[in-house]
């Protein structure tokens, strides 16, 4: 499959290579080998937690995606948690008010964020927030502060500036899915029998509305945000290219480049992992907040 | 085909005629599609033809004439020489054959996996919907990116621009055939407990003719609604696409690659090579996601009430 | 609480910090260093890297010109024309304080000449190396090589004393994925020391005390933070936001923006790197085409034609915005054996080219697939494409097939490849570099890089004896003769030679080096 992405042998020399060059370097690498061979090499050796050697880099390609791990995942992190917060309050709001002139703007806005792809948006962010106004950087993280083999961004001021747009960028879809689900979900449990008996109770509105609508709405929610964390994580390679974001996106995309072999069979089966991790995660939160699940559990 | 067309003349067009939104974003989609399809006879010049090209018009402003060859354009040239606005009407073309193929054929795809996983059930329908997990998880442009090198690898070099089109189509639609599949099984679960069914199984109907003549249509607004969002997804993603370097070629670019293009000109005062472009994927993506959206409401009128 | 005392202290020390360095540079690039082993990569970022951290015996200077820096005096032996002799320079030390003497060279060019090394081709004609004296150093070379000097501006010299102690004696295998400590640290005489870095994210240096160049050189700069930034629009928007100082590679359509800004100023000088196009005319017939049986490419007058319908002008005016300077010749004006008569563009244009094209009996066109990188030269796939179109108007139907430089140049290498758009950059500022890859017959020790199946025995022949002609004027006569038989054969379609644009802030104050290395010692800040 990696054949056709290129050949990392003309990366790997330079200029001043002959064919001499290219042909030792090809056995040397197992290049030569069947693809099935490399394949089954790759395997036998990661399962022994050996990821091999980054071409590129020449390091072992587990130490280079522990080094960037952290980066990827608190940009995921943070874009998750604007995207669930404003969401849900947009979602609420709008299903509270689902007739207003405020309301119709929210959802038209919402629809024009995700009419344009990420990485215009991206740009025009950059555009106007780093180069016209000055207000916040256009790349990278800023200072990070390393604790154990985990760096961090959010503890420094830089770090928490660096964050702000590329997080919108990558979260502004999921915050539009996640808004029209409250949305329609607060819609829908609102016509329910008992929320009608809960206000003929002479419930105040907002105990109505909080207490009894949205907790119940919460279920879907949670599984799509769940769902989608994996798809904010591989979005995060069009995100991390734009703002030059040092996660592993932007090594996926370095790698492809480069193509660097053991970087992109690794990243391929971190998110593999990260897939069924997410998935694991979302059914105990399920069972956790959906009492009626427990219940069919034990029995 | 009968019971869609009465379909038509019955509440839903009732309810089209008295939904402001949605007759401006129809009329706006169908002029796009429409101006796409006739982009031949309204395109003042041919952009996919190089050799009708004057490099010397490169960068000319919109409503302006360029200095060197005294051309005019409407909205102005591109990097290359070509007119903005035929380049749009061209582009507009291989982006929408793009969105609507794939779409086809994630729905075709979709839809029978759906049917098949509802009809029998069992190891087949945990297998089918296993898989739809595991796609649904793995990203779409991951997806593509894959198909698309291969795709590359395997071609023979003078036909790569001709199948590049072809690829994204079938990557795009492979990543969002999920959808579908889901959709249809849960509906095709809920329509198969109904007597109708039951009642047309006793007859001794083939699971196959039942799914498609009694099933199928009952769920056909489900999928309509789904395939009109995905048509604005597939849309972007191709875009996204080209923005990785995956998308349509340079010399016949879509609306993702002009716009791709057009990016890099974005601090240099070329607007309109950026802004044009994507104004009109914008007005395309948006239109359709507003027709989308009130399908989804009228036909499922329990949200709106 | 806590986390908020974090926070304050931090805010605290980066006040600090930001007022005690005001000679701080900030510099972005779009590539990273591959490893910090000086010989494992023979690769441009890399050695910009290293560059500033190791030194070679002679390096060249902002201008181009090899000037001393850990040999003070070279020269061939009076006595055995195959000796160069190097007297180096004293009182230089490490950045581990070490001393720097004959030694230490001995041990970096065997390190550099091992089989591991990526720099060995540059050494391949040397025989042996010895240390005279203390501060005395010999190569032996296998011939007489006039030419040698120009070969060592990228041999970087290590501490003996400190690669054996760290055991980094044999050079890191970077191809084989070996991870070495000389990959990750450094201990050069250079201007600057690595303080700390993360590859492809953030690398920090700062000005070593005990520099020998002290006095010498400006060394104004005295700290560099350094971070690859990938995409060129971040990167244009990082310098126009002040957050960066300087990048070394601003896209061509955002000079004008980066000029007009009151904060930022771009300098602008050739580069040593020519950009043509390859065609196949050695093969009976062409894989990409559509005619059947013959190879159009083999008629010079075909090549002719391309030659003449390619307008190198508008190329300059529209795609490369005047940063570029139109070429007749595949060579770059630095190198030795350059005339303004070769690099002539050839005269004619579209309409001379069909007429050429009718009379070679291709009247009716024929069509070919062009290839192209799109991520290794300024405006690459810009280019081809505007030479689809040019080519379109002498009937050639080209389609253009561009892909990132990891799928387009195994093309070349492979033979897969009938047309196809390639850089030379001549790090040796000589001829011979460029015949040695480009124009011997594609074999073994030579012609790695010639894609166009072009093979000549005498020309060949002419070629191989440049190595060891010691009569510089009589090797600049066979020069000149090889590079007429090229350009009547037309071998490659030249292009132009690119143009490199630096763009910084105003108080950044330097020229532009033809081999885009930033030299940061020469750099003065206003």
């Amino acid at each position: 499959m990696f054949r056709f992405v290129g050949d990392p042998i003309e990366n790997m020399l330079g200029q001043e290579r002959t064919d001499a060059d290219i042909d030792r370097l090809r056995e040397q690498l197992g290049l030569n080998d069947p693809f099935i061979m490399q394949y089954w090499n790759f395997l036998s050796d990661a399962l022994r937690g050996d990821m091999g050697i980054s071409f590129r880099q020449g390091r072992p390609v587990v130490e280079i995606l522990v080094e960037r791990l952290p980066a990827t995942l608190e940009l995921a992190f943070v874009s998750a948690i604007i995207a669930i917060v404003v969401g849900v309050i947009l979602g609420v709001y709008t299903a509270i008010r689902s007739k207003g002139f405020v309301t119709n703007l929210i959802l038209t806005l919402s629809l024009i964020g995700v009419s344009l792809p990420t990485f215009l948006i991206g740009i025009l962010l950059i555009y106007l927030f780093a180069v016209e106004l000055n207000w916040l950087p256009s790349f990278g993280r800023g200072d990070v502060v390393q604790i154990g083999w985990w760096s961090t961004g959010l503890l420094t001021s830089s770090g928490l500036k660096a964050i702000i747009l590329p997080a919108i960028t990558l979260g502004l879809y999921q915050m539009t899915l996640i808004m029209r689900l409250v949305r329609s979900e607060m819609l829908e449990v609102m016509s329910a029998d008992y929320i009608r008996f809960a206000r003929a109770r002479g419930l105040p509105e907002r105990t109505i509305n909080f207490r009894h609508a949205l907790k119940n709405t919460l279920v879907p929610v949670i599984t799509i945000t769940g769902l989608q964390l994996g798809s904010i994580i591989a979005f995060a390679i069009i995100t991390e290219t734009v703002f030059q974001w040092p996660g592993v996106g932007l090594l996926f995309i370095d790698s492809v480049q480069f193509v660097d072999i053991p970087v992109m069979a690794s990243y391929l089966m971190f998110i593999s992992v990260m897939f069924v991790l997410i998935n694991l995660i979302v059914d105990i939160v399920y069972v956790l907040i959906d009492p009626r699940l427990r219940i069919q559990g034990a029995a | 085909m009968e019971r869609f067309r009465s379909f038509l003349a019955s509440d839903f067009f009732y309810a089209f005629k008295r939904a402001p939104v949605a007759i401006v974003s129809f009329c706006i989609a169908a002029f796009m599609i429409l101006t796409a399809i006739l982009a031949p006879l309204i395109a003042p010049t041919n952009p996919f033809d190089p050799s009708t090209l004057n490099l010397m018009n490169g960068f000319t402003a919109p409503f302006s004439k360029n200095d060197f060859t005294g051309d005019h354009f409407l909205l102005g040239t591109d990097d290359q020489g070509r007119d903005v606005f035929s380049t749009i009407l061209y582009g507009l073309r291989i982006s929408l054959f793009v969105g609507f193929s794939a779409v086809l054929f994630a729905m075709v795809l979709g839809v029978s996996l759906g049917l098949l996983a509802a009809m029998t059930g069992g190891r087949t329908d945990a297998i089918i919907m296993r898989i739809a997990d595991v796609q649904l998880s793995f990203p779409a442009i991951l997806i593509a990116m894959l198909v698309f090198g291969i795709a590359k690898g395997i071609t023979p070099p003078e036909l790569r621009n001709e199948v590049a089109v072809w690829v994204l189509i079938i990557s795009i639609g492979l990543a969002d055939w999920v959808q579908f599949a889901r959709v249809v099984r849960g509906a095709a679960m809920v329509e198969r407990q109904k007597e109708y069914v039951e009642a047309a199984m006793l007859i001794g109907r083939g699971r196959v003719a039942i799914a498609l003549k009694h099933i199928l249509p009952n769920i056909l607004a489900s999928v309509l609604v789904i395939a009109t969002i995905s048509l604005a997804l597939a849309i972007i993603t191709e875009a996204t696409l080209s923005f990785l370097g995956v998308g349509a070629p340079p010399t016949q670019p879509s609306l993702g690659t002009l716009i791709r293009i057009g990016q890099g000109f974005l601090f240099s005062g070329e607007w309109w090579i950026l802004l044009f472009p994507a104004l009109t994927l914008l007005m395309l993506a948006l239109s359709v996601n507003l027709l989308g959206d009130w399908l989804r409401n009228t036909l499922n009128p329990k949200m709106e009430k | 609480m806590k986390t908020r005392a974090i926070i304050s202290t931090l805010a605290v020390a980066l006040a600090m910090s930001t007022s005690a360095v005001a000679e701080t540079l900030n510099w972005a690039r779009a590539g990273d260093s591959l490893t910090m082993d000086p010989h494992a990569q023979n690769e441009g970022p890399t050695h910009a890297l290293a560059s500033q951290v190791y030194e070679p015996l002679i390096q060249r200077d902002m201008a181009g010109k090899q000037v001393p820096a850990l040999a003070t005096e070279w020269s061939t032996d009076p006595n055995d024309p195959n000796v160069w002799k190097f007297k180096l320079r004293e009182g230089v030390v490490f950045h581990d304080g070490a001393e720097f003497d004959s030694e230490d060279v001995v041990f970096s060019f065997q390190r550099a000449m091992s089989p591991d090394s990526d720099m060995k081709e540059l050494l391949s004609s040397v025989k042996e190396v010895r240390a005279d004296g203390k501060f005395g150093f010999e190569i032996v070379t296998d011939g007489p090589n006039p030419i040698m000097p120009a070969n060592l501006n990228d041999i970087y010299i290590m501490d003996k004393g400190w690669t054996e102690k760290n055991n980094a004696v044999k050079v890191q295998d970077f191809e084989g994925g070996e991870d070495t400590f000389s990959a990750k640290n450094t201990n050069g005489t250079g201007p600057y020391v690595i303080t700390s870095r993360v590859p492809d994210s953030k690398t920090v240096l700062e000005a070593f005390g005990n520099y020998w160049g002290k006095g010498q050189f400006p060394l104004e700069v005295t700290k560099i933070n350094y971070t690859p930034i990938k995409n060129a629009a971040t990167r244009v928007a990082a310098l126009l936001s002040g957050e960066v100082d300087f990048i070394q590679d601003v896209p061509v359509q955002d000079l004008g923006r980066v000029g007009e800004d009151e904060k930022l100023k771009v300098i602008t000088a050739p580069q040593n790197r020519v950009i043509f196009f390859g065609l196949n005319q050695g093969d009976a017939d062409l894989k990409n085409d559509n005619v059947e049986g013959k190879n159009p490419f083999a008629d010079v007058r075909v090549r002719r034609a391309m030659n003449m319908a390619i307008n190198r002008d508008a190329i300059k005016k529209i795609v490369m915005r005047g940063q570029s300077i139109p070429a007749g010749v595949a060579m770059p004006p630095f190198v030795n054996g350059w005339t303004k008569e070769l690099d002539q563009i050839p005269p004619g244009g579209a309409e001379a080219g069909k007429k050429l094209m009718a009379e070679a009996g291709y009247g009716d066109g024929f069509t070919v697939t062009l290839q192209c990188p799109n991520d290794r030269y300024i405006n690459d796939e810009a280019i081809c494409q505007a030479a689809v179109a040019m080519l379109g108007q002498i009937g050639i139907t080209v389609n253009l097939d561009a892909k990132p430089k990891a799928q387009h140049f195994p093309e070349i290498g492979n033979l897969t490849t009938d047309f196809y758009m390639l850089g030379w950059g001549v790090p040796t500022y000589d001829s011979e570099y460029i015949f040695n890859f480009l124009m011997h017959t594609k074999g073994e020790k030579r012609g790695s890089w010639n894609g166009t199946r072009y093979s000549n025995a005498d020309l060949d022949a002419k070629i191989v004896s440049l190595a060891s002609e010691t009569d510089l004027a009589k090797r600049d006569a066979t020069i000149a003769e090889i590079w007429k038989q090229v350009q009547e054969d037309v071998l490659y379609l030249p292009i132009h030679h690119q143009v490199l644009n630096w763009g910084m802030a105003n108080k950044v104050d330097t020229t532009v080096s033809p081999d885009d290395r930033a030299r940061f010692k020469y750099f003065k800040l206003k």
